[in-house]
């Protein structure tokens, strides 16, 4: 039973808790400046990204994806910002007309080039395949101090947990700057922090996040932890930094949760096989957003903007 | 002063001994402008195709509550947003106690319009209050007892004290806008922004407010306001600063802020009104 | 290429031409409808409906088998669609109203979620031993190869009744989504008008889903009102040239996509509609890009020129080297920042105007008037000849201005 738990799901679950956290965190400075769709944004993008490394590069190689990956986010949030500006179209449409755009290139792309001999499909994209990160090598937890069977952990494990360390470590020594200038801009103006630079570094460390999990879980789990968690977070408290650590925790607790109903789940139910992981950590993220939404004791508007019907 | 001119001004219905000279902007003394804790030259702003503010050439002074002042539109936030950087300016120059003004951020505090920002932001009113404390903290460092009793003083200079731990979605308007003072007070500038403080405040608010801007200019700190009622400037200000998408005029409230310049200003029968209620707000005082 | 033409003007079968004339009248509807959504500045809840269909074709699909059918009918998979999209609908609306979260986080919240949950119900599908082959995974990028005619009849069917729903509804629509307020005080309803809309949004990404699947169905709301609003400032317009061009890549799109393998119709009437975005984005006569930085320049040129005149003329040193460099162009000011004849002599009429301006406020009390002295209209554009000589009279004779005045 060990020997399997550890074989079978402890990386899943390790790499599904790590994707969750490292969008959860961005995510929750996202939905406090109104950019909560930049993730959805981002995670379409993706697509194009890995079939341009691709064609480039000629291989599936990991790093040249996530370059490429990598880059048509940037790209996406440039062009965003661009559409924007130039064409002065509000934030929201601007967004949709990008990266429907992209998402479109990239499926036309894939279909033109000869990549159905790879591992590169549009549905891995999408929903990304957390079931198959196991950890052949181990035999139980005593694995653990195994270096043989340490070195054979599936690549991206290592990989998310160090992109989920360095989100962590953004977020706490930017914590101040980001607060303010989410909290007030044209006072973070005044006293000389650089505001643009803040905002796109959050945009790219949300696309470095997002880039990183969807190979792993796909690009619905991204969306998902990216809203949820923090969405459900901000009911719960009224302190920033109480709600980035809820967030935090709801991540967790989706992915974790997540993973176990999936695999476990049909048996519960008299089905044989499991389901899509990814899925259902994106079904119990919004689960959880949901009771929150019920139930969470600072649910109701105060500040400005208070619904006059509700007052 | 020619006869000609005489004969306008008697035109319009205003005294005589108006000067038309001050609005060209006559040169600035050099010295004057470097010692100036605010002092602006040339500065122009536009949305799309319309100067919101053309060439405006500023001098504040110091250790002195001023007033920019103008109608709606006339481009009172604009002029201060563009000076501090916050919105692009199409040209011009601003020194800050005679330095360019990045390198100046450090003496100045600023108090944004209260509407500005999001109400419902997930904080605190002493986090709030700490903000102003950024550039002495920097990124990582934490937040000492000295400097947390500092924020929780400015913080008593407008009245919050017991409001501390209150989400600042939870405050009237009034005590939002303290809250940003007690802000712009943690920041210990030399030099005062303030974008329309009075705006929407309760009388007890407006009193506290002015208070502690007169409290500033004792400790010899230069405060600048975007103001809309005139009929306290005289009450509450020095110096005053005219403006209607151009500069109209600027200098001391006593020789400046007169019916000519509001004339001016406010331009037609919008300025009889406020001069009519100027003068019966002047007569009760 | 003979392939192509024959797909354009519908000679490539008759599944082909059916899709074809489907996708432009989807095309048109959609267009329309999500000019109505763009004006609300709601682009996105497409988004989101177009997201939530996933989960209902997958619960259509297995209730359908459960029932003794083999779950592949398009009519019942498209009903099950359009109830999730409903409820998604709806819940975005929920909490956006209930909770303080704001639309956005409302939009990405239920978008993620119905999509994962209707990624899970599709793992249940595959696990059925009438799944294996349902081939419900082709609604994510729609596929139009090897559609039934029975499949294609849906779609056409389906695009004209969208069309006949937008010509009923374009009153109404023009109204409200242009000015609410005004359209409640005529009396329409205006919550009832949005239902109507917002059905519309989700029949049109229903009956999108085959053709151009969820993902890309928002594109077809959202590219063509983007597009259109380049080409004019009226809503009423911007209605019917957003409605014009999603038929066009709609057509267009199904046309190519027909008419060669490897050519999928969902991203190339995407894209079509992209290309035309982009060409309004650059060259569009008054909005587009490339007039705007033309007129921006021109009119930081004029800021520049009037400043550096006015500067002239009280004799002050000029350092803002755009200032100099656009005096020096105009010929107003030599190499060295000395004026030129022709400087001093506009530098003088730009001062001796700043004094008229003097003059008319003071004697005009009408601030309609003054209140357009903003440094670059020209006087004469405001009073007429014999009202500027009343003001020179007042003022005395011209003065001129001294040369050497601009420092470099």
């Amino acid at each position: 039973m060990h020997a399997e738990f550890v074989q079978l799901s402890l990386t899943p679950i390790l790499i599904g808790i790590f994707a969750s956290v490292a969008c959860a965190l961005p995510g929750n400075f996202l939905i406090l400046r109104r950019q909560a769709l930049i993730g959805d944004a981002i995670s379409h993008v993706v697509l194009p990204g890995i079939v341009v490394a691709f064609l480039l590069t000629g291989g599936v190689a990991s790093m040249a994806m996530m370059l490429g990956a990598a880059g048509a986010a940037v790209l996406a949030v440039l062009l965003i910002e661009a559409v924007k500006r130039l064409g002065r179209i509000e934030p929201g449409a601007a967004m949709g007309v990008v990266f429907t755009s992209m998402f479109a290139g990239g499926v036309l792309l894939l279909e033109q080039s000869d990549t159905s001999s790879v591992h590169l499909d549009v549905q891995h994209a999408l929903m990304g395949n957390l079931e198959s990160l196991i950890w052949f090598k181990a035999k139980g937890w005593h694995s653990l101090a195994d270096p043989a069977a340490l070195a054979a952990l599936p690549d991206e494990l290592p990989r998310m947990a160090l992109v989920c360390l360095v989100v962590v470590a953004l977020t706490v020594i930017f914590w101040r700057p980001l607060k303010i200038s989410t909290f007030d801009e044209g006072f973070a103006r005044a006293i000389g922090l650089p505001v643009a630079a803040i905002g796109f570094g959050l945009v790219v460390t949300a696309a470095v996040a997002a880039v990183a999990a969807f190979d792993a879980v796909g690009s619905i789990i991204v969306i998902a932890m990216f809203i949820c968690p923090p969405a459900a977070a901000r009911l719960m408290t009224n302190r920033l930094e109480a709600q980035v650590l809820w967030s935090v925790g709801f991540a967790v607790l989706a992915a974790v949760l997540g993973y176990v109903f999936a695999g476990y789940g049909p048996l519960w139910f008299g089905g044989a096989e499991a389901v899509s992981a990814a899925g259902m950590i994106a079904a119990v993220s919004g689960l959880i957003l949901g009771l929150a939404c019920l139930f969470g004791p600072c649910r109701a508007r105060v500040g400005q903007g208070r619904d006059p019907a509700e007052a | 002063m020619t006869p000609t001119m005489t004969t306008a001004a008697r035109l319009a219905g205003l005294p005589a001994g108006l000067d038309l000279a001050a609005a060209d902007g006559e040169a600035l003394h050099p010295e004057a402008a470097a010692e100036s804790p605010l002092s602006i030259r040339g500065l122009t702003v536009s949305y799309g195709e319309k100067p919101a503010v053309f060439s405006v050439d500023a001098t504040f002074p110091d250790g002195a509550l001023s007033a920019i002042i103008g109608p709606n539109g006339a481009g009172k936030s604009t002029l201060l947003k563009a000076a501090l950087g916050i919105i692009p300016r199409l040209s011009g120059e601003v020194s800050v106690f005679g330095r360019p003004i990045d390198a100046a951020r450090a003496r100045i505090a600023y108090v944004p319009q209260r509407a500005s920002v999001d109400w419902d932001f997930p904080t605190s009113v002493l986090d709030v209050v700490s903000m102003g404390l950024y550039r002495r903290l920097g990124l990582l460092r934490r937040m000492r007892s000295e400097e947390r009793a500092h924020a929780l003083a400015c913080l008593e200079r407008v009245g919050m004290t017991d409001f501390a731990d209150r989400q600042i979605g939870q405050l009237s308007g009034g005590q939002q806008q303290r809250v940003f003072l007690a802000r712009a007070l943690a920041q210990g500038a030399d030099l005062y922004l303030l974008d329309e403080p009075f705006a929407g405040v309760d009388a007890a608010t407006e009193r506290a407010i002015i208070e502690v801007l007169k409290s500033l200019r004792a400790e010899g700190r230069a405060v600048v306001c975007v103001h809309h009622d005139l009929s306290t400037v005289e009450s509450y200000f020095d110096h005053v600063f005219l403006i209607n998408v151009r500069r109209i005029a600027e200098g001391p409230v006593a020789s400046t802020f007169t019916a000519g310049n509001l004339q001016a200003t406010y331009g037609g029968r919008l300025a009889a009104g406020h001069i009519e209620q100027l003068r019966l707000g002047g007569g009760t005082a | 290429m003979s392939d192509l033409l024959a797909a354009l003007t519908l000679q490539a079968g008759y599944n082909a031409a059916l899709v074809a004339i489907g996708a432009a009248l989807l095309g048109f509807a959609a267009g329309a409808a999500g000019t109505f959504l763009f004006l609300r500045k709601r682009a996105l809840v497409s988004d989101a409906v177009a997201h939530a269909t996933l989960p209902g074709v997958g619960l259509a699909f297995i209730l359908m088998v459960a029932l003794g059918g083999d779950g592949r009918s398009l009519l019942g998979l498209l009903a099950g669609s359009a109830v999730t999209a409903g409820v998604g609908l709806l819940l975005v609306e929920w909490i956006a109203r209930r909770t303080r979260l704001a639309e956005d986080a409302a939009i990405g919240a239920v978008l993620s979620v119905f999509f994962g949950i209707g990624v899970v119900l599709l793992t249940v599908i595959q696990t059925m031993s009438s799944g294996r082959q349902a081939g419900l995974e082709s609604f994510l990028l729609g596929s139009t190869a090897g559609m039934l005619y029975l499949d294609a009849v849906v779609i056409a069917v389906g695009g004209a009744l969208s069309v006949l729903a937008v010509w009923v509804l374009r009153r109404p629509m023009t109204l409200v989504s242009f000015d609410p307020d005004y359209a409640a005080a005529c009396g329409y309803d205006v919550r009832r008008i949005d239902l109507a809309m917002m059905a519309l949004v989700m029949a049109v990404t229903v009956i999108g889903l085959k053709i151009v699947g969820l993902i890309l169905i928002v594109a077809m709301l959202i590219v063509p009102p983007v597009t259109a609003r380049f080409w004019t400032e009226r809503a009423g317009r911007v209605i019917w040239i957003a409605a014009g061009l999603g038929a066009v890549s709609g057509y267009v799109g199904a046309a190519v996509s027909a008419s060669a393998p490897a050519l999928p119709t969902g991203p190339i009437i995407v894209l079509t509609a992209t290309a035309l975005f982009l060409l309004s984005l650059l060259f569009a006569p008054a909005r587009g890009v490339l007039a705007a930085v033309l007129r921006h320049r021109r009119f930081q040129r004029r800021v520049h020129r009037r400043q550096g005149l006015l500067a002239l003329a009280r004799g002050e040193l000029i350092h803002d080297p755009l200032t100099l460099s656009v005096l020096r162009r105009a010929g107003l000011i030599r190499a060295d920042g000395v004026a030129t004849e022709a400087g001093r002599a506009q530098a003088a009429k730009a001062a001796r105007d700043e004094h008229r301006w003097e003059i008319a406020r003071l004697v005009n009390q009408d601030t309609a008037l003054t209140g357009r002295y903003d440094g670059l209209t020209p006087i004469e554009r405001v009073f007429t000849a014999d009202q500027i000589a009343e003001f020179d009279r007042h003022l005395g004779p011209p003065r001129p201005v001294a040369g050497d005045a601009a420092g470099a």
